[in-house]
């Protein structure tokens, strides 16, 4: 085992090379731009594809074209540059390609604040790109999970043929922890799973398995098809033929949604007994677990479940874990973006509040204690 | 083989409309690619959104039916990430030069292996109508109707420009002289832009009084003349086709493959 002192940054490379990333295309932006300079740096030394592409677009249309052809690609930008692949995304989504898109994020709307921590991209990542679908988001609040949800976000998207998206905040982009790398094997990767219909057989890349997986070809191999971000037919020929058509966004939506408690990644601090239970994700949770460890010590019942997969909404997970608490405190750096999806997930919405920033500046533990203070009551 | 061992055939008769050029050059770029032997399981033909970008569906390669403007974005990750390939990116003339203009100029720049067939019916045909970055000064579109205040693009000179190492320009009239034309751009090291202008009777030649689909190839073979000829001295207005430039220059993906070697690389 490597033990490293890192950014988030680096260990997202790490964690990307750990899982076989062989194909990075990206554009320089604030704050996730050491993303693409360490790769840069190691992916020739591996014989993988590094390209600056001329924009954000091109880097994610780049990334798919490259995940066709068999490679485990993936791309890393902050606000702006995740809006303009929102397009490319809904095309990642429609052709079922897999590919991890990393958005380290800042404050925003438009340029808004380069270089401060936000996490207002939530819904953006689950919505941003038109049309009915579901999609895969992870986050995590440390450098060693930053590492292991990146190893994940390739796992998943190889197993659900979709792109994923690592929500990333400044502060986990840029703070330096200790960051222990597993050696090859002791964390599982998977692999592409390649069709075994012989050559000449009739391919159908876009029919479903019974285990709702759907193995793939590459362009070069022998079964030759079609890939259209169009609705498609099971050999991956446009259709408007309505049946089709329905079946087509119901996978899309349904394999992920149907599994969302199978994809949900969280960890849980003192929440068994907790009455007053915090939920936050990202570096967010840092200062909530700050909190709560401090509160334990003066006996306070008061935990908190750090989400790590945002996307599909985990809602019976949410259900579960609110069930009989006094209260539930969102904590997050935006306007309440996941709190309405707890909201609406629970029986007891109105026990549901928010203890946020959208200052740009970092949420602390005596923030978060003076808004339990201000709900409790108590005053600050 | 034949023509039609290089198609989908069950995907046919195809959408486009009657006396549009698409077809000619589609049979253009099959007999290129059979004359030089190809097997079809090498090839990727990557394409965007419009009228030419529906070829890739006809086609009985690897298929890319990508998004509006971006096709050279993706083709440059298929290339990169599988260069033994051959890349093929038909486009319109939409959309090369205006939404996918900036990835044009940098593909052709990077000199990537892959070879760009513009087809240039000056409009947007398959939106119905509008005028393009190729319609021109005073030339009427649907969203043009008093004329275009618009210059237009010379597809030529902005690809030479931007370092394109293989650039030719054919229309949909001179079919032989498309398919020599493509096959040397296939078999050219760099990125190569082949533009072939072309009809559109039903939107172009309509709002612009240029007749029939027979009327407008007449049109293309009275206003072009090859390179450099005696006609294009005394009729400066004489639009030249022929291939303007054809040089070596470092490739793209084997510029990639030595920098991996100075970088160390190993097989993982």
């Amino acid at each position: 085992m490597a033990v490293k002192f890192v950014q988030g940054n680096e260990a997202c490379v790490e964690g990307a090379l750990y899982a076989g990333i062989n194909f990075f295309a990206g554009y320089p932006i604030t704050p996730s731009t050491e993303i693409a300079e360490l790769l840069s740096l190691e992916l020739p030394r591996r014989k993988g594809g590094f390209i600056q592409m001329e924009d954000e677009i091109a880097s994610m249309c780049a990334i798919v074209g490259a995940s066709l052809t068999g490679s485990k690609a993936m791309t890393a930008t902050s606000g702006p540059g995740f809006s303009l692949m929102q397009e490319s995304i809904g095309f990642a989504i429609m052709t079922e390609t897999p590919c991890v898109v990393v958005n380290v994020q800042r404050g925003g709307p438009s340029t808004g604040l380069p270089t401060c921590v936000a996490q207002g991209d939530v819904m953006q990542a689950r919505w941003g790109t038109h049309g009915n679908h579901s999609i895969i988001t992870l986050t995590a609040s440390n450098i060693q999970d930053v590492f292991g949800m990146t190893v994940e976000a390739f796992n998943l998207s190889e197993m659900y043929r979709t792109p994923v998206i690592l929500l990333f905040d400044e502060v986990v982009g840029h703070m330096r922890e200790r960051l222990d790398i597993p050696e090859k094997g002791e964390v599982e990767v998977i692999e592409r799973l390649w069709t075994s219909v012989p050559e000449g057989t009739d391919f159908h890349p876009y029919l479903v398995r019974d285990d709702g997986r759907l193995p793939m070809s590459y362009f070069g191999g022998v079964h030759r098809h079609n890939v259209t971000g169009l609705v498609h037919d099971m050999w991956g020929f446009p259709t408007t033929d309505p049946g089709m058509t329905h079946k087509l966004l119901r996978h899309l939506v349904d394999k992920l949604e149907d599994n969302a408690e199978l994809i949900a990644r969280y960890k849980e601090y003192y929440v068994e007994d907790a009455e007053v239970l915090i939920i936050s994700y990202g570096s967010s949770a840092r200062s909530a677990l700050h909190l709560v460890e401090e509160r334990r010590q003066r006996n306070e019942s008061i935990g908190l479940l750090e989400l790590q997969t945002l996307w599909p909404f985990p809602t019976e997970l949410i259900r579960n874990k609110c069930e009989g608490r006094e209260m539930v405190v969102v904590v997050e750096m935006n306007m309440g973006q996941l709190m309405q999806e707890v909201k609406k997930a629970v029986g007891r919405p109105e026990r549901v509040f928010l203890s946020n920033r959208i200052d740009g500046t970092f949420i602390s533990h005596k923030d978060i204690k003076n808004t339990i203070r201000l709900i409790q009551g108590k005053g600050v | 083989m034949a023509v039609k061992d290089y198609i989908r055939e069950r995907f046919f008769p195809q959408m486009w409309c009657p006396g549009c050029g698409n077809g000619i050059v589609m049979n253009s770029l099959i007999r290129a690619i059979e004359n030089l032997g190809y097997s079809k399981n090498d090839v990727v033909v990557v394409s965007g959104i419009g009228c030419t970008a529906r070829m890739s569906g006809y086609l009985d390669f690897h298929t890319l039916h990508t998004l509006h403007g971006r096709a050279l974005a993706f083709a440059t990750g298929v290339k990169l990430g599988r260069p033994r390939l051959k890349v093929i990116v038909p486009m319109g003339d939409g959309d090369a030069a205006a939404i996918g203009g900036n990835h044009f100029i940098h593909a052709a720049r990077r000199n990537i292996d892959v070879t760009a067939i513009v087809v240039n019916n000056r409009i947007y045909g398959m939106t119905g109508g509008q005028y393009s970055p190729l319609t021109g000064l005073g030339l009427k579109g649907t969203t043009a109707p008093y004329g275009s205040v618009d210059p237009a693009f010379d597809l030529v000179s902005l690809c030479m420009g931007a370092g394109a190492t293989f650039v030719a320009r054919t229309t949909a009239f001179h079919a032989p002289q498309m398919t020599d034309i493509i096959e040397k751009a296939l078999e050219h090291k760099g990125f190569s832009v082949v533009e072939v202008m072309t009809q559109c009777p039903t939107y172009f030649g309509r709002k612009n009084k240029q007749g029939g689909p027979v009327d407008m190839m007449k049109l293309l073979k009275e206003t072009t003349t090859p390179i450099g000829s005696k006609a294009k001295k005394e009729n400066p207005d004489l639009i030249e086709r022929g291939i303007f430039i054809q040089e070596e220059r470092p490739e793209y993906c084997e510029a990639y493959q030595e920098l991996t070697k100075k970088a160390g690389g190993r097989n993982v």
